[in-house]
């Protein structure tokens, strides 16, 4: 199940048809550590791609560099942020699709950042995740029935009842008619591809599931079908998400906390009601104001972000958002800010931090921050 | 056919003021009764079935629909760019007073890309990556000014390019699309598009494949050129959020069909079709309670080889069996929905239509 073949990632499709060959049954369940303790602690994680540059050479893109958070049992993160700033490629080091260059990666407890693939089999079961492209996660050669079974087979796990029946009872769970077992993927929609991705997910009775992106490929009215499903799931199942996402209105749906990444490092994290009512970063709140709001007709008042975000091939020096930034001063360009906690468990990476709620909601989020743009 | 356009090597702004030898008074773009049909092995694909919209100078038309509802066959109909041997259109498309069905396609090529022209949803597929950016720019151009050289072609270029917003122009003119990020790729598409001065620009989801923060500076410069141009542009788009900014009117489509039609004010703070309330009751909002659940539309958006009888939407609509069996029978037509120029297709009355709306609809998501 683990980069199942849709994966595009050769090497995740090698992984897997390996992994096959070796069933072999779960070791024993690990005992739950207690319910203060996170169930995910990532430290100074970091991915570095070596790329080629010009003609012999080699530089690095840190395509995420340097993140701390952690996920409590039954809790919901989000992770936002634009394109290139290392938001899918976290999701993939936490399941270990990808090996982290530094940094560690905690589940219930154990160090799992370098674990072997021996190591990582029994994990496997209460990590999973959920791809963005319904249609490039599915084996399309293989039945609905089959796809959702294989989690089962390759843990070597017989569920009582039989591996039919478990897959029936996950179908019905997602939604999805349990007749349609023997059906193909390209005889579903991408909404319902979607769910057949969620019921594979969900079929060893994961504790954490990272999503990357579940509804963002989906027309608007089955994306709501869908949040409204993964809410649903999250409540009954009481399951731990990482929820990977460039829709902000989407995640407040969602999550119970947010993560904002900028370029390899998270600016802000906190709970969701300081993310969207009182965020303190400028680029959380650049980027909430660029959000066309349907509430709204016609430009409203929105902080112009000029330029787009800087190549993290050679990331600005201090802080990275700086060269876009309307706060920016020289500290900025010299001393990297750290992500300090300002209390209540919303913590900022910001040398100038904003104070203060956004205006309220008919006084137009941008109101206040405009006016220091035009400074 | 022989109006002068912009003088050559003139600012683009220069709009000059020879007035329309064609154009009658009225709307610059009128589509009626568009229909565009496929053949194919599947069977007879109407994707677009009996479409009628007035788009007027200086005026933005969003046109709102999921994937297969014919927004975008609806755009490539009026471009003329359907294969002519596999594609059935019928009805009337007049820009500027000139009938575009049935012209010879070597007509309709010289009015592409310089009366109207098109802004794509992905400008890494619609910039050639073997050639430099400014020389399909600048290419564009001479196709439609003949007399122009090549160091005159180049000016406009890097006029264009300086205009949509791109640093050192003239350097960038010099580089290939790959060397352009996301947000810089889709400018240059634009300078492409206007480096003609179109009086019609159809943009297909311009901003989808963009960040929030670019996609902001991008509807901003839309803006700003068609305040400086005086264009009418055609806004496809799924996302109701783009409307609201751009839009001053509103068509909302599905399976081939306009349900529902009116100014943005109408449309979003009065929708009158079940469609569109469906649509903005599912999407989530930034205010209001985050924990409440998002009301989706139920099923799926419907086949076009096999689209449901009578109201297209019935399979999907909470309200189809409120009228016996007519949902499911007539195909309904637009009517007058209340305010002026609104129109809804739909079975039920206005009254029932605005109490099902103040009492279902109006406190969800961003209906709210």
């Amino acid at each position: 199940m683990w980069g199942s073949l849709g994966e595009r990632e050769e090497r995740s499709a090698a992984e897997y048809r390996s992994r096959e060959r070796r069933q072999a049954p779960m070791s024993e369940v690990s005992v739950a550590p207690s319910a203060a303790e996170p169930l995910l602690r990532v430290r100074g994680l970091a991915k570095h791609f070596p790329v080629r540059t010009g003609f012999r050479g080699q530089s690095l893109v840190r395509a995420v560099d340097g993140l701390d958070f952690d996920v409590r049992p039954g809790e919901t993160l989000g992770l936002v942020g634009e394109s290139g700033c290392g938001k899918t490629t976290t999701g993939r080091m936490l399941v270990r699709l990808l090996e982290p260059t530094a940094g560690t990666i905690e589940f219930e407890g154990r160090d799992i950042t370098h674990a072997g693939r021996r190591q990582l089999r029994p994990l496997r079961q209460d990590l999973q995740i959920i791809f963005q492209d319904p249609y490039a996660s599915l084996n399309p050669r293989h039945t609905v029935g089959r796809i959702i079974a294989m989690p089962l087979q390759v843990n070597g796990i017989e569920p009582p009842g039989g591996v039919k029946a478990r897959v029936q009872e996950l179908l019905e769970i997602v939604g999805l008619n349990p007749e349609h077992y023997n059906r193909y993927p390209h005889e579903f929609s991408g909404g319902q591809r979607q769910r057949i991705g969620i019921a594979r997910a969900l079929a060893l009775r994961p504790k954490l599931i990272v999503a990357d992106e579940p509804v963002s490929a989906l027309d608007v009215s089955i994306q709501a079908q869908v949040v409204n499903l993964l809410r649903q799931l999250q409540r009954d199942l009481e399951l731990a998400f990482v929820f990977i996402a460039h829709d902000l209105a989407v995640v407040r749906h969602f999550c119970q906390r947010v993560a904002v990444m900028y370029l390899g490092k998270i600016v802000e994290i906190g709970d969701r009601v300081d993310i969207y009512e009182r965020p303190q970063h400028p680029y959380t709140r650049a980027l909430l104001s660029a959000i066309p709001d349907v509430t709204k007709l016609g430009p409203g008042g929105r902080i112009r972000l000029t330029g787009d975000v800087p190549t993290p091939l050679d990331p600005p020096s201090g802080c990275r958002f700086r060269t876009r930034c309307w706060k920016a001063q020289e500290i900025c360009a010299t001393e990297e800010p750290a992500l300090v906690s300002r209390g209540g468990g919303q913590a900022i990476a910001c040398h100038f931090p904003e104070s203060g709620p956004v205006a309220g909601e008919s006084g137009g989020t941008a109101g206040v921050t405009v006016e220091e743009v035009s400074k | 056919m022989d109006r002068p356009k912009s003088v050559p090597s003139g600012q683009p702004g220069d709009r000059p003021s020879v007035p329309e030898q064609r154009s009658t008074s009225g709307p610059y773009l009128r589509v009626d009764d568009l229909r565009v049909r496929f053949d194919t092995e599947d069977g007879v694909v109407r994707a677009v079935d009996g479409v009628s919209f007035t788009v007027e100078r200086g005026r933005t038309l969003g046109i709102v629909g999921e994937s297969g509802s014919g927004k975008s066959v609806t755009s490539l109909a009026i471009l003329g760019l359907h294969n002519a041997k596999r594609t059935t259109i019928t009805g009337e498309i007049s820009v500027g007073g000139r009938q575009l069905v049935g012209l010879p396609e070597e007509e309709v090529r010289r009015l592409r890309g310089r009366d109207m022209a098109m802004i794509f949803q992905d400008p890494l597929s619609a910039l050639h990556p073997y050639y430099t950016v400014g020389r399909q720019i600048a290419e564009a151009y001479r196709v439609h000014h003949p007399g122009a050289g090549r160091r005159e072609a180049r000016q406009r270029a890097v006029d264009m390019l300086g205009r949509v917003g791109i640093p050192q122009p003239a350097r960038r003119f010099d580089q290939y699309p790959h060397e352009f990020s996301g947000g810089m790729r889709q400018r240059a598409m634009i300078a492409m598009a206007l480096v003609n001065d179109p009086d019609l620009v159809i943009a297909d989801e311009p901003t989808t494949a963009l960040d929030v923060t670019v996609q902001a500076q991008i509807l901003d410069l839309l803006a700003d050129l068609q305040a400086e141009f005086h264009s009418a542009i055609i806004m496809i788009t799924h996302d109701l959020g783009v409307v609201s900014q751009v839009a001053d009117d509103v068509l909302v489509m599905y399976g081939g069909r306009a349900v529902e039609r009116g100014s943005v004010e109408q449309v979003l703070r009065r929708p009158q079709h079940p469609y569109t309330w469906g649509l903005l009751s599912s999407v989530p909002s930034l205010h209001g309670d985050a924990d409440e659940d998002l009301v989706p539309i139920r099923g799926n958006p419907p086949s076009l080889i096999n689209l449901p009888s009578g109201c297209s939407f019935h399979p999907r609509c909470r309200y189809a069996d409120r009228n016996g069996d007519r949902s499911r029978t007539e195909v309904p037509q637009l009517r007058p929905a209340g305010g002026e120029g609104h129109l809804v297709a739909c079975h039920l009355s206005t009254e029932e239509r605005t109490r099902l709306y103040r009492e279902d609809i109006a406190h969800v998501g961003v209906a709210r």
